[in-house]
């Protein structure tokens, strides 16, 4: 029911929104629940297990029972709790767990079976049979059992995320967390203040005390105003911290505003990590429940929450209340209701020694022990030492005292301290390094206590941070002492819940005890308790405090079990914002790109990069026609192709030569200037690394190529073996990958093609087999280096990048004009299989340099990285896989990559595997398949016939061993 | 998590490549036999406190770093180039 007055809501602005397929009206200002209560709706949802009846319980994100799902289709979110959800234009709002209706819920026959459902019941009873747990068992009570659900459909919701940085995070922006960011902020820190809520002041809004002489939610807002104009401050509202991590690292969630979400290109939610030298610990307490019989019943609340929707929203959530509690907090409820004209049935105190100076039915020393009406409250009983009472009333607040909101301070695996005075756990300092708690988050519950604890908690920050202090004067406010007679749960018969999001009853953590489950964490798992979303924000110290009674030992013995994050549930989609599909990856393309799809050629990915894989021309319908034509066309006229993807990296220096050798297994300062050789890259422990061939441009100067796709590895292990290694070589490298676009041109006719466009020709005498050098195409400087994947006569002509596209088009002009073309990655692998090339299908880092048949080529003359390891007699083992080629010779023509090789007669099974196929294809050079592989003494068995077992495309084929060199195994091409 | 590189100072773990212990930077003479390769190559303690280890700044100054931290703590204790690590131990 809303009543009079202003209180925090916009009365101008209404809003339309709707619950259950019903439309309602609220304010600006409002949130779903307090929306909802001033419609008198009060019952909201089913319980987890028993399908009881639920309503409102709390006005914060600790919210138990008020779970709804917002939206339809791929955008509904399961689980927003009621309290929190800010009231917008259009919000479309469903109950959940209940079937077919909030109000007829067929499950709720669950509640008449509560005797047999209590903690347990589960292990115990579904036991037999062992093949019933996943097909049957497990189905039904997922049913019954649980939350919202998600959509199953791709979310379509817009995720960020947010990087910070500051000297200080308070976390929090009460009464402590403002002063204390007033207080460091006109100090000069570096400021960042989350509050979870929409608008900073924590409990001054839904008080009625005053701060200096004006109400307490104006001071905050005045503050707040004077902090957001600081350029040393940063106010984030909406913004729950939900972890601490490691080195002042933490995780926090910000909810953007429905107005600010709905802007084009904004974000639903962010999440953020910052990065804080300090932090204060300013989250407040949370109010906890007392358990009696039927404590749950929709009506029944938290004081503080009523006190909210009374002072804020101005919504009663009844119309004659009662009010039950063990503090203070509970004569400040019944002054607030009566003053905002709200009937108050009765106080019932359980202290014996307080007294009352309000005009109500006051119980001092008096319980509640029983609450009536199942949808909804209608009334409780008393039971005082003259007897029991029935009292009618549609709400119930409750205060069973309050329990700091520590959590973040537990997440590195620190241990809260229990305190007698306060009846709750406070942190200790230091359980997360460089963070302080302040104000009512360390047991100080008065505002005035508050205001001094965060100023003085700053001032020792600042301190801390070798920052002085500015002078701040903290504002008057009540300073009323906390007092409080411990009650947890009231004796009696019945069930009494403790945790209300997982159906957990005082019986069931009784019956924990009795099972022998007397350990907190023990008691936890056995009965749920605190396990639900809300991570029993409510009800951890109540469970403990009745676990440590049943057992007998105290509460401090008893301990808390583990709180970790996150404080509030974090959608998964949200942390991963922008990991989606190809999410931030790069994409590479070469200066070919745009010519290569413009004439049709699909681009596959190698590593970040894009290659073509093919060229169709007008008729070819198959790959395969396309890869035959460019392999011919290439082996009997001219072939281009954009080889840019290789690495390069450009090495100088007095030593680079004596660092080249340290790398490879050959010898590359002997290498003369203007000349080009392969080298072979191990591993430290023996096996082959990389190839490539590596260009002596000068004395000093290198130009080494790696493989594509081990570019970035090459890289790093070149700076190891420098800085790590051999620091005291004077050698430099860089990559230049990206700096120059270079086209292999290949075929008889490449020397012609080339001699057409450079300024000067080059002859074959002038620049023999394995040279390089510098060279002229128009006024553009070039590198020519000639060399061969193809076994063709081949050059490699290498220019800045920006002058790749042109120069591409021109090559492609001049050999389509020979009879030639561009050839992609299909055509280039088929070459280099035809002539035995090795790539990374062969060197898969289980290969070593004996494997490929060139144990030869790791010098005897010199260390290098990879040679002890590589000697080692294992990796020398004739009986290793060796590299060989294979052709069919049986009645299947196909050989296929990926299949294992077995002697004739063996039976195609694990054991017997005596190789496999690492590359195969068709060759139109030869007019069969041809494949290469490793075979177990490959080497001494050419001409041996073995059969090849595909046994995931279900492919036979017998195979002749043969020498990986199939084509020209002289070179005379190459050298023609 | 957060390191320091002794050239740009303290950056986001995302920009390091880790490349285990520092162990690694002690590469034995090509004849120190079997037994010293296997326990250069394979063999590595786990301590529970302070460990070196090395990583290199990729997405940075592209410097391998001695990084001490505290495999219990998290902390990270002191970094050092690897190359004035090898130049000071050589």
């Amino acid at each position: 029911m809303r009543i009079e007055g202003a209180g925090l809501i916009n009365r101008d602005k209404p809003i339309g929104f709707s619950f259950d397929g019903r439309p309602y009206q609220g304010f600006e200002g409002d949130t779903l629940a307090s929306a909802l209560l001033a419609h008198d709706i009060r019952l909201v949802g089913r319980s987890f297990k028993y399908h009881r009846p639920r309503g409102i319980m709390t006005a914060g994100s600790e919210e138990p029972n008020g779970l709804v799902t917002v939206g339809l289709e791929a955008g509904q979110e399961p689980n927003v709790r009621a309290t929190t959800a800010e009231l917008y234009e259009g919000l479309l709002a469903r109950s959940q767990n209940r079937w077919p209706s909030l109000n007829w819920d067929l499950l709720s026959l669950n509640d008449l079976a509560a005797p047999f459902l209590g903690a347990g019941f589960y292990y115990k009873t579904f036991m037999w049979p062992r093949a019933f747990w996943e097909r049957v068992y497990e189905p039904v009570i997922r049913r019954a059992a649980g939350l919202g659900a998600l959509s199953g459909k791709p979310d379509n919701d817009r995720n960020e995320r947010g990087f910070a940085h500051c000297d200080l995070l308070i976390i929090g922006a009460g009464p402590t967390g403002l002063m204390a960011a007033w207080m460091a902020a006109k100090s000069g820190a570096d400021v960042i203040i989350c509050e979870e809520d929409t608008r900073t002041g924590g409990r001054l809004n839904a008080e009625t005390f005053e701060v200096g002489g004006k109400p307490g939610h104006q001071w905050a807002r005045a503050i707040t105003a004077r902090l957001s104009a600081m350029d040393n401050v940063r106010v984030m509202t909406r913004t729950s911290v939900t972890g601490a991590y490691d080195q002042g690292t933490y995780g926090a969630l910000e909810r953007l505003a429905p107005d600010v979400a709905k802007r084009k290109g904004a974000p639903d939610e962010a999440f953020w990590r910052i990065v804080a030298k300090r932090s204060i610990l300013a989250a407040g307490a949370l109010e906890r429940p007392i358990a009696f019989q039927n404590n749950d019943r929709p009506g029944i609340m938290m004081a503080g929450a009523v006190r909210a929707y009374i002072n804020r929203w101005r919504v009663s959530p009844g119309r004659s209340v009662a009010v039950f509690g063990n503090n203070d907090g509970a004569h400040q409820t019944v002054a607030d209701l009566q003053a905002a004209g709200v009937h108050v049935s009765a106080l019932i105190d359980a202290r014996h020694h307080a007294s009352c100076d309000l005009e109500v039915p006051f119980f001092p020393g008096a319980m509640v022990c029983n609450a009536h009406g199942r949808k909804g409250l209608e009334a409780i009983t008393i039971r005082q030492a003259s007897g029991s009472e029935k009292i009618q009333a549609d709400c119930l607040a409750i205060s069973g005292g309050w329990n700091p909101t520590l959590h973040l301070s537990c997440h590195m695996g620190g241990r809260p301290e229990w305190n007698p005075d306060v009846q709750a756990f406070l942190p200790v300092e230091g359980m997360v390094p460089g963070m302080r708690a302040a104000g009512a988050c360390r047991g100080k519950f008065s505002t005035r206590a508050c205001l001094e604890d965060g100023a003085q908690t700053a001032r020792n920050v600042l301190e801390d941070l070798g920052i002085r202090p500015a002078r701040v004067v903290i504002p008057k406010a009540g300073d009323n002492a906390f007092d409080i007679s411990p009650l947890w749960a009231v004796p009696g018969r019945g069930r009494a819940w403790v945790d209300f999001q997982n159906d957990v009853t005082v019986k069931d953590i009784k019956q924990a005890a009795t099972e022998n489950f007397r350990s907190v964490e023990h008691m936890k798992r056995y009965t749920t308790q605190g396990m639900a979303p809300d991570q029993g924000k409510n009800s951890n110290v109540v469970a403990l405090a009745v676990l440590a009674e049943a057992t007998g030992q105290g509460i401090p013995e008893t301990g808390t079990t583990t709180f970790r994050p996150p404080f509030v549930p974090v959608p998964i989609a949200t942390m991963g914002a922008g990991g989606s599909g190809k999410g931030f990856a790069p994409q590479r393309y070469m200066t070919s790109h745009k010519a290569s799809v413009a004439r049709g050629a699909p681009m596959i990915e190698v590593g970040l990069w894009y290659r073509p894989s093919y060229f169709p021309l007008k008729g070819e319908t198959t790959w395969r026609q396309s890869c035959d034509r460019e392999v011919n066309m290439v082996r009997q006229a001219v072939g281009v192709a954009d080889v840019s993807t290789l690495g390069k990296i450009d090495i100088q220096g007095k030593d680079a030569g004596a660092f080249l050798d340290f790398v490879y297994t050959n010898n590359f300062s002997t290498l003369k200037t203007g000349r080009v050789r392969y080298g072979l890259m191990l591993r430290e422990d023996g096996h082959v690394m990389d190839d490539g061939t590596t260009a002596r441009l000068g004395d000093r100067h290198y130009l080494l190529t790696t493989t594509t796709a081990a570019a970035g590895d090459v890289m790093r292990h070149l700076e190891f073996a420098h800085q790590c290694l051999q620091p005291q070589m004077d050698v430099r490298m860089i990559s230049v990958t990206e700096q120059w676009a270079q086209f292999a041109v290949a075929g008889p006719k490449a020397r012609d093609l080339l001699n057409d466009l450079l300024n000067e020709p080059v002859g074959d005498e002038s620049w023999p087999f394995m040279s390089c050098g510098e060279v002229a195409i128009g006024g553009v400087q070039a590198r020519l280096f000639r060399i061969s994947f193809s076994g063709e006569q081949g050059y490699e002509l290498a220019v800045p990048a920006r002058f790749g596209n042109s120069l591409f088009r021109v090559l492609l002009d001049r050999a389509e004009a020979m009879g030639g073309g561009p050839y992609g990655m299909e055509a280039l692998n088929i070459l280099r299989i035809e002539k035995g090339f090795i790539t990374h299908a062969e060197i898969d880092g289980r290969v070593t340099a004996f494997d490929l048949g060139m144990g030869r080529m790791v010098s005897a003359k010199k260390d290098c990285i990879g040679k002890a390891a590589s000697m080692r007699p294992g990796l020398m083992d004739e009986a290793r896989g060796q590299l060989i080629g294979l052709k069919p010779v049986g009645a299947v023509k196909e050989l296929t990559a990926g299949a294992h090789l077995f002697a004739e007669g063996d039976e195609a099974v694990r054991v017997n595997s005596q190789g496999y196929i690492s590359s195969a294809g068709f060759s139109p050079t030869l007019g069969h398949f041809m494949g290469m592989g490793f075979l177990q003494r490959g080497r001494a068995r050419h001409g041996e016939v073995v059969r090849m077992v595909d046994h995931l495309r279900e492919l036979q084929a017998l195979c002749e061993v043969i020498d990986p060199v199939l084509f020209d195994p002289e070179g005379g091409r190459v050298r023609g | 998590m957060r390191l320091i590189c002794p050239n740009c100072g303290e950056r986001d773990v995302r920009e390091f490549y880790y490349a285990g212990f520092a162990a690694a930077l002690d590469r034995p003479a090509e004849d120190a036999g079997v037994e010293v390769w296997d326990d250069y190559l394979h063999n590595r303690d786990n301590p529970a406190g302070e460990a070196r280890d090395l990583w290199y700044h990729e997405s940075g100054c592209s410097a391998w770093v001695v990084v001490r931290r505290d495999t219990a703590s998290h902390a990270v204790l002191a970094a050092e180039l690897a190359c004035d690590v090898k130049a000071g131990g050589a």
